[in-house]
Parts: structure tokens; sequence; C-alpha cells
């Protein structure tokens, strides 16, 4: 049988204009504007890529293939169209899942039929390269898919966010991990590796549906948008690993792309919260927050509660206002109520801006999509660098839903366990409103917050959609 | 292609997506995430060969369930991202007596 690889240059053509589509589909993310077209380069590029696998190869099942496209795609493209904005972070990671499990499928039809993937050697075995390309493709797979299914599950609330700590995990991780690099070595040597020969091959993809799950059970809630971006990561590496595998130009290009998409927004996530990627991975943070309500707080220092009415009063009368919206405003749904307190209050002349901290939401850019659902438009949005240095004259600080991102302990207090984290500067704001549940909770970090008690701040207690109505009404 | 030519693509194609994705404004990395998502499905030409050849009864069938499986994603993907992206609005200004933005729009 010919190789696959020995096909006309077309072909490979074919394949390079559909990784350079995805290219153009990341570029197009650098403004709102051009994103949409973006989107469409995309899509161009992969219909690309899978009719030029088609017609290039000898299709002898082309029913069963469009039906497995029509029951997957349908699927896809209901939820897709039904999800909620604030459940996104689930949506991604379980889409996560299915590219780990795909490509660990594709590894194992690889693995079994070599010679339709042209990597059968002349001697009957499968060529030593692509034994590594397969073995480690199937690895990452196999993690990005178990770890994956972690995620989801606890971020869908299937499984808490509190940590589990088994005992010794660094080691039975590491020893894992090395074992897989080992085995793999170990699986490119073998003198026997005709297809589906090497039993070995077995061992290391059930390894790493191991090591998935042992990587991502120890992380804790507050962590999970850096372990969504990293699986994004590894489910771009397995892409390429595959596409070395096949030698396709298409797989390579997406894989090193996605692969860097997500390393990039991991290295973003961490930097949002001044923590070590390598302390992330190792688990552990956040072990004392799935408590909630505990009463770890020192609510015996003096503070001011504020009524709606008084709230609605100062914010009239304010030439400029900027809105610090956090998790607790999405879980709440305020996000709508809020928009149309803003719209009131530009009625009345008032500059309205929100601000977005990195790690506002539960994945990178989570916040701003939520508010641009909610009809806010992109161009009031700023970045935690942008708007920092407005605070000094703002005349209100308006806090809903976030509270570690506002701490100034993460300045001055080098005990804090939040300190070092880049924080808004609200303190510089003449009145702080800081909309809560209760004086009890604290942040996910856990930590009192100086900002509730400074004079010029007005707790406005209750549950954001309803204090933000209350306002509206007062309005 | 020989191993380094592939090798080539892939190092270049990592500085590609590097300088790319440092381009991406933060308030698109929600939407980055899900085309990312969709793009690394084109895994999906590995499982059109594995399911179209014949041969192998087992690979044909594992092929089959992983287009199934890059075809939510694929599907799925671009449809949340399109559906995000068309929430991403400018401000109302204006527009009909305001000719010194020309935004685009209608």
């Amino acid at each position: 049988m010919e190789a696959v690889h020995a096909v006309n240059p077309w072909v490979a053509l074919a394949y390079l204009v559909a990784g350079v589509c995805f290219i153009l589909a990341l570029r197009g993310l650098s403004s709102p504007a051009s994103s949409r077209a973006g989107n469409r380069y995309g899509m161009l590029g992969m219909v690309i890529a899978v009719v030029t696998t088609l017609v290039t190869h000898e299709v002898a099942s082309l029913a069963e293939i469009a039906g497995a496209i029509l029951i997957g795609g349908g699927f896809g493209f209901v939820v897709a169209r039904k999800i909620k904005m604030t459940d996104m972070p689930q949506l991604v990671a379980a889409f996560h899942s299915l590219v780990g499990l795909a490509a660990v499928l594709v590894a194992v039809a690889a693995f079994l039929n070599p010679d339709a993937f042209g990597i059968l050697g002349a001697d009957g075995n499968i060529l030593t390269v692509s034994r590594v390309e397969m073995a480690l493709g199937a690895a990452i797979g196999a993690i990005t898919f178990s770890g994956s299914v972690i995620a989801f599950a606890k971020l869908n609330g299937n499984m808490s966010g509190a940590p589990i700590m088994l005992p010794g995990r660094h080691v039975i991780n590491l020893g894992t991990l090395v074992a897989i690099l080992a085995m793999t070595g170990l699986f490119a040597a073998a003198a026997q590796a005709g297809p589906g020969e090497n039993p070995l091959f077995w061992v290391i993809v059930a390894a790493s549906f191991a090591i998935g799950f042992l990587l991502i059970i120890p992380i804790g809630g507050a962590d999970m948008p850096v372990v969504v971006s990293m699986l994004n990561s590894y489910s771009g590496w397995a892409a390429a690993a595959m596409g070395f595998t096949l030698h396709n130009s298409a797989m390579i290009i997406t894989g090193a792309l996605v692969g860097s998409s997500g390393a990039i927004l991991s290295y973003i996530m961490c930097r949002a919260m001044n923590r070590s990627f390598i302390s992330v991975i190792a688990g552990g943070f956040g072990a004392e927050s799935g408590g909630g309500d505990a009463g770890a707080a020192k609510t015996d220092r003096p503070w001011k509660r504020g009524s709606a009415e008084d709230a609605a009063f100062l914010l009239k009368e304010a030439a400029s206002v900027i809105i610090i919206p956090g998790y607790g405003m999405a879980v709440a749904q305020a996000q709508h109520v809020l928009r149309e307190m803003a719209d009131a209050l530009k009625e009345e002349g008032v500059s309205v801006k929100y601000a977005i901290h990195p790690v506002a939401g539960r994945m990178p850019g989570h916040m701003n999509v939520l508010l641009a659902e909610a009809n806010v438009p992109y161009d009031e949005v700023f970045e935690l660098e942008d708007i920092n240095s407005e605070f000094a004259q703002a005349d209100v600080a308006f806090i809903i839903g976030a509270n570690d991102v506002v701490n100034p302990a993460a300045k001055t207090d080098k005990s804090s366990p939040i300190y070092g984290m880049p924080v808004f500067d609200v303190e510089k704001a003449k009145t702080i409103f800081f909309i809560k549940r209760s004086m009890g909770g604290v942040g996910y970090a856990g930590v009192d917050n100086d900002v509730f008690y400074m004079d010029q701040t007005m707790m406005l207690l209750g549950d954001a959609k309803k204090v933000v109505e209350e306002i509206v009404k007062a309005l | 292609m020989d191993f380094i030519t592939i090798l080539s693509i892939f190092v270049l194609a990592c500085f590609v997506g590097y300088y790319v994705v440092w381009s991406v404004t933060p308030a698109l990395h929600t939407p980055l995430m899900a085309v990312t998502n969709a793009i690394s499905s084109v895994i999906v030409v590995g499982a059109l060969i594995a399911s179209a050849a014949a041969g192998s009864a087992g690979s044909k069938w594992l092929g089959l369930v992983a287009v199934a499986l890059a075809s939510v994603n694929i599907f799925g993907g671009f449809a949340v991202t399109e559906r995000m992206l068309a929430m991403y609005k400018k401000k109302d200004r204006p527009a009909p007596k305001a000719p010194d933005k020309a935004g685009g729009a209608k």
C-alpha cells in the first residue's frame, strides 16, 4: 500500500490553507469588530480540512460517517444554543474532554490499523517515530479527557469544589508521569511492534487516564480558571501529536495554536492571582473556602450600612461611577438589572464604566461575556491595568459580587494569602458601595477585607439582584 | 514529509500562536477558548481516515465514534463562539446625526 503522505502536493496545500484559516480565526479575536469574520475563517478551515480528507481517501463508509457527523454535530449545536452563559466554563471543560477522548480513539485506531495511516514500515512494524508520536498523543489525550471530566464535575457542582488531598500524591503523580514516559520509550524500542501487538500501549493509555484524574482532584474551585486553560492547552498538544503521526500540517498548526493559547491563558490567570503555575498544579489552594459563611471575618469592627435610597441619591449626584462586578453578580443573575441601573445613571449624565479583573469569572474573559449578554457595550468595559489609575478621580466605586480583587491587603499585608495579587485601588474613590450578602462571608481566599470598614464605604447587604433593583426603583 | 519538515512547521506555528494569542483582547478570552476548542477538533481528520479505511473493523468503529465526538465539538464550538461574539456590541451612539464616528455599523 502506498503511504498517505506520498499524496500529491495539492492535498498538502489544502491542509496548509486550512491551517492558515485557523490562524486567521484567532487573529480576528484581536477586536470584537473583526471577531465574527475570524470565526467564519475557522469554519472555512474546518470545511477545507474535512472535505480534503474525504476526497483523498477511499471512503468505504460515507453513510456511516455522515451519520456520525449528524449525531455529534446536532447534539453539539443544540447544546451550544441552549447553554447559559454562566455555565460556559463547564461547557468548555466538557468540550475539552471530547477532544481528548477523540485523540485517544484516533491513536488507538492508528495502533490497530497503521496501514490506513501510512505508518506501517516495510518490516511489518509500526514506524518507530510514529510509535512515539501515537503513544504521546494517546497519553496527552487521555490526560485531557479524565482531567476535563473532573474539572467539569467540579465546575458543574456534581463534585465538591474543595480539593481532595491524597497522602503522598506528589510522589504518586510524579512516579506515574515518569512511568508513562519510560513506557513510551520501551514501546518505541520494542522489537515486536506490528499492528495492535504491543500491550504496553494499553498500559500507557490506562496510566494516562489515571494521572489526569489524580492531577485535577487536589485542585480547588478557585483555581479552576487555570485548570480549564491548562486543559485547553493539553487538548492542543494532543491534536499536534496526532498531526505528527498523520503528517498533517493543518493538525500540527492547529495543535500549536491551541497549545500556546491555553498556555498563555494559564499564565495570565496565574499572574492575575499572583500564584505560580507549579503551586496551582500542586493543588490544595482554597481548602478552607468550602465552608462558605463560616464566620471567619471579624465583624466586631465598626462598619456603615447604607440603604438603596442613599445609594441611589449618591450615584445620581456623582460625575463618574466605576462598577466592579465579580462572580457573585453572575450567581445572583444581577447583570441585567445592573445594566438598567447604568442606563438610568447615564441618562442623568453620569459617566459609568465597568472594571474587570482577569479572574472575575470562572474562566478567562467570563465576566466580559456575561456583561455583553446583558447588552453592556464593550467599550464601557475596561481591564484592570487600563482603569486602575481612574479610581482617584472617581466619585463612586460600586462593588457587586467581588471581594478579593478589591482587597488592599494584597498590596500591604505581606502575611495575607492574596499578597501580591494585582487589585483595584477602590479605596482611592470618594465613596464606595459594597454589595454583599452578609458581613459574615469572606472571599474565596478566606481573608477579611479592610474596605468594609473604611469611612467612605457603605455596605449594601442583601441579594445583589434585589439590592440593585431597589436602587433602580429609587433612581 | 520527513520528521524535520514537520517539526519545523510545528515550531514555527508555536511562535505564530504565541504572538497571535497575545494580541487577542482580554475581553474575548472566553470566545478564544471556545474557538480553540472548535479548531482543535481538526483531529476529526484522523478520525475520518480511521473510519474510512477498509481492513480493520475495530479501527473503523473507533474512528466513527471519534468522528461523532469531534463533531460535537466542531458544531458546538463554532456555534457557541458565534453566539457569544454576536453579543458584543458597541455603545449606542446617537448614530444618525454623528458622522464623526464611522463605526462600520449601519
